[in-house]
């Protein structure tokens, strides 16, 4: 294909990405470009060809977080292990989280939202059926999202669909959403990996027990605990995926067996690599580490309504006497990005660095505690390994650059049992862990709005909290882009949050394994590995 | 059949009672030392979304706020009739443990029957060229692998077999869905790693307690007799040994059903000591009461099993004059 042709091929996909042309228009665009492109194509072929998917093989994945306690329950499913073979794998959502970060339809073909984003309508893909045979219905849809909603449900996703008012179906392929209030980031929340489409059961409910979706892989084998076997599904709504023929989730959970597997050839894919044996991988040229930017990420949260945090200085003082390049080196081999005391991940939309960056600055951090009527200041800082893997070593670090500034830091080491318990919330100075949230909205409203349930620095800002309204209902996006990026300069500046460091997703993954961008919202390239890998 | 004289079927009966008393002893620790495990399973699944209100319904919904004797006597009830309820993950006991037991035993089962015959055969001939160069060469070799920890007989095998010469898989996570010959293929290291573990330690008592029985008057005589060596062991001096043999092997093999633990981790073996360590990182207590009695009725009943051996191979008890 002629540049040009790949140009204008990537500007379609654009359009049929931001929902400006449908999918199926897509496809006729590109077959008409490829055919245009045709004399090109052969003569670009051997170039490319690496990097052009094909079929077949059998590709094992080696994950470090099965627990005997899994179930195919789609209001469990508690880590990447389940995630990956159930949400990923065995079932489609309405939407999915494309490897760059946007929101794509996947059993939807498109999603419009009206009456100020509260009400949202999608439009399912003609054609869908389950493993079984069976059709998708809106039924299916609403018992799908009815399973997570009510009373009587332990799901873990009730909270989050607690702003919806009605599901109501729309002819044979339309569903409507209904929202107690306007939600411009709906799409993004209907991609969580709880909300899968599952047949629904005579009289109600869903039937999740057999295993059954109408995702790119059916289910043969499930043992909890140990591992999930699941073969191609040959009826895929989407072109020539997936292209592995048959895939495995392995439970390895000790470190060293799951990098001996892999070294072994057991596995093509290990998760939660090591770091400290990063080295060791990267020589042998069969194997590969691949690092995905995430949402996670480790702080150090101050309480805003308690002495001595409640002063701005004081907070400025302690983020410029912290020298996060040192705790990235020294804690996290270099393995980690350093924290301007934003939680917005640079892979999440609307994103921006706020300035000025905090750097260590021992007189910078002097001036402020001048400014805050100090010349010294004795602070608790309450940590665990509980609180993130290296929060110890961490906290002794910042101890030291503290000191140089007249800062005395007397690290309080609490017990990893009943951590959230006792000092999450509690304390007011505590380390913590954030997996963090795809959208802005989702992330401020479960943790930074003033009356979040997980608000760790008690942060009350009015500015902020009004934005936060604002923004969540405003459907024009470059106005929504100016209110986030000014709720992440707020928060930077005067927040009492101290990001440490946002850590990449560390996996390994066999050369015989090609991929194309990698996406890190969730893990696994959004869990979804299973249906963009392909052996080459 | 006077083989069973009156005395010995009393004190089989009696270690039998004995050793039913010592189970309800242990189901007692288990219990308490259960309780006094710090954080709860509602704060280990709700994680920092447990607020207080959260906690008292999950503890309410899986019966913790009753009395501690009630609990225990109501758990106790169920489990002598082989009944441990339900996980706190809402799962029956049974089918959690089940498997992974069956797994377990498999690898103990086919550890045993290669290492027993094996260790006692080399403890023989330890015994019968003492102090000569087969002696010294198996207690040295033995000697080394009691020495070192299993995990790393366990990784220096991996290296070795797996990584460097492929010839076995470093991974042993079995699967129900897998044929027999490739379970016992996957099976291969763990054995190996096990079998090294526990021959030195039956080996060496082997010999040892032979040996002893070798300096008492009545092989002397045997000796005398003009007897040659090796029938002096087999016919004077194992059946008096067989008391003191029995109660190591029980030992063992008592170990290989409840120590294996750090090996079922290194292979990814999916064994009951896996599970047991699972359900304490969740405090899910229904599994973990019902991992440690069963660990312990295999202790106790192991050696009970050695006890009555040894009692019903004594010559004097069973040839009374």
């Amino acid at each position: 294909m002629s540049d040009s042709a790949f140009l204008e091929m990537k500007f379609w996909a654009e359009q049929a990405r931001k929902g400006g042309i449908s999918r199926r228009e897509f496809l006729g665009r590109a077959a008409a470009l490829a055919a245009v492109a045709g004399a090109g194509t052969s003569f670009f072929a051997s170039g490319a060809q690496a990097q052009e998917p094909k079929q077949g093989g059998f590709a094992r994945f080696g994950m470090s977080d099965a627990s005997q306690q899994d179930t195919l329950d789609p209001g469990t499913w508690p880590a990447s292990f389940v995630q990956a073979a159930f949400s990923g794998s065995l079932c489609n959502n309405l939407t999915e989280i494309a490897a760059d970060g946007s929101i794509i339809g996947d059993l939807a073909e498109s999603f419009e939202p009206a009456d100020g984003a509260r009400k949202w309508t999608f439009k399912i893909k003609k054609g869908i059926t389950f493993h079984d045979g069976k059709s998708l219905t809106m039924a299916d849809i609403q018992e799908s999202f009815r399973h997570h909603m009510g009373d009587g449900s332990t799901s873990a996703a009730k909270s989050l669909l607690s702003q919806i008012d009605t599901i109501t179906p729309d002819g044979p392929d339309t569903i409507v959403f209904n929202l107690k209030s306007g939600t411009a980031d709906f799409p993004y929340l209907v991609a969580d990996y709880h909300l899968s489409i599952i047949p629904a059961k005579e009289g109600g409910g869903i039937d999740w027990q057999r295993g059954v979706g109408t995702g790119s892989f059916t289910l043969e084998n499930f043992e909890p605990g140990v591992s999930i076997k699941m073969k191609r599904n040959p009826n895929y709504h989407k072109n020539n995926k997936p292209y592995f023929d048959e895939i495995e989730y392995v439970a390895i959970m000790d470190a060293t067996a799951r990098m001996n597997a892999f070294m072994t050839g057991e596995v093509e894919f290990i998760g939660d690599l090591d770091v400290k044996s990063i080295g060791l991988m990267e020589r042998n040229p069969a194997l590969s580490v691949l690092r995905v930017p995430s949402l996670r990420h480790f702080t150090f949260d101050m309480d805003t309504s308690t002495a001595p945090f409640d002063n701005p200085d004081v907070r400025l003082a302690l983020k410029y006497a912290i020298d996060r390049d040192d705790i990235v080196r020294k804690v996290f081999l270099g393995e980690a990005i350093k924290g301007n005391d934003s939680p917005v991940a640079s892979t999440m939309p609307f994103h921006i660095e706020p300035k000025p960056v905090f750097n260590y600055d021992i007189d910078k951090a002097k001036a402020h505690l001048a400014k805050a009527g100090l010349t010294s200041l004795d602070v608790d800082l309450s940590v665990a390994e509980a609180a993130f893997p290296g929060a110890i070593d961490a906290a002794v670090l910042f101890q030291q650059h503290a000191a140089k500034a007249g800062i005395n830091i007397n690290i309080v080491r609490e017990a990893d049992d009943g951590y959230w318990e006792n000092v999450f919330l509690k304390k007011p100075f505590n380390g913590c862990d954030w997996y963090g949230r795809p959208t802005c909205d989702w992330l401020f409203s479960t943790s930074y709005s003033k009356d979040a349930s997980w608000n760790n620095t008690h942060w009350k800002n009015q500015r902020f909290n009004e934005l936060l309204v604002e923004a969540r209902s405003e459907t024009d996006q470059a106005k929504r882009a100016t209110q986030y990026a000014e709720m992440q300069q707020i928060l930077h500046d005067d927040g009492g949050v101290l990001t440490v460091a946002f850590v990449n997703w560390i996996v390994g993954v066999s050369a015989k394994i090609g991929h194309g961008q990698v996406g890190g919202i969730f893990p696994c390239d959004n869990l979804r590995m299973s249906e963009r890998w392909w052996m080459v | 059949m006077g083989l069973v004289s009156n005395p010995i079927a009393k004190m089989i009966l009696q270690r039998i009672g004995l050793g039913l008393l010592s189970l309800v002893i242990v189901s007692l620790v288990i219990f308490l030392a259960v309780n006094l495990l710090p954080g709860s399973f509602a704060s280990a699944v709700l994680g920092r979304s447990a607020t207080p209100d959260a906690v008292a319904a999950f503890q309410h919904q899986l019966g913790l706020d009753r009395p501690m004797v009630d609990r225990y006597f109501t758990w106790l009830s169920s489990a002598l009739q082989g009944d441990f309820g339900n996980s706190f993950s809402k799962r029956p006991v049974g089918t959690i443990i089940g498997p992974r037991l069956l797994s377990t035993l498999r690898l103990a089962g086919i550890t045993a029957a290669i290492a027993v015959p094996l260790a006692i055969l080399l403890g023989i001939v330890c015994a019968r060229y003492r102090n000569r160069l087969p002696d010294r060469f198996l207690s040295a070799v033995t000697l080394a692998a009691i020495s070192v920890p299993e995990f790393f007989i366990a990784y220096v095998l991996m290296l070795f077999l797996a990584t460097r010469l492929h010839i076995f898989p470093s991974l042993s996570s079995i699967r129900s869905s897998m044929h027999f010959d490739e379970q016992l293929y996957r099976m291969a290291l763990p054995i190996m790693t096990l079998l090294f573990v526990v021959l030195a330690h039956m080996m060496r008592n082997t010999r040892a307690a032979i040996l002893n029985v070798m300096s008492r008057p009545f092989i002397e005589m045997a000796q005398l007799k003009g007897e040659p060596e090796m029938r002096v062991i087999m016919r004077h001096a194992l059946p008096n040994a067989i008391g003191s043999i029995a109660s190591v092997v029980a030992i063992n093999l008592a170990y290989l059903i409840a120590g294996v633990v750090v090996v079922e981790v290194v292979f990814v073996y999916p064994g009951i000591g896996q599970t047991m360590v699972d359900a304490v990182r969740n405090r899910d207590v229904p599994v973990i009461q019902a991992c440690a009695l069963i660990f312990s009725t295999a202790y106790i009943l192991l050696n009970l099993l050695a006890d009555i051996i040894s009692i019903v191979s004594n010559p004097r008890l069973l040839h009374p004059r």
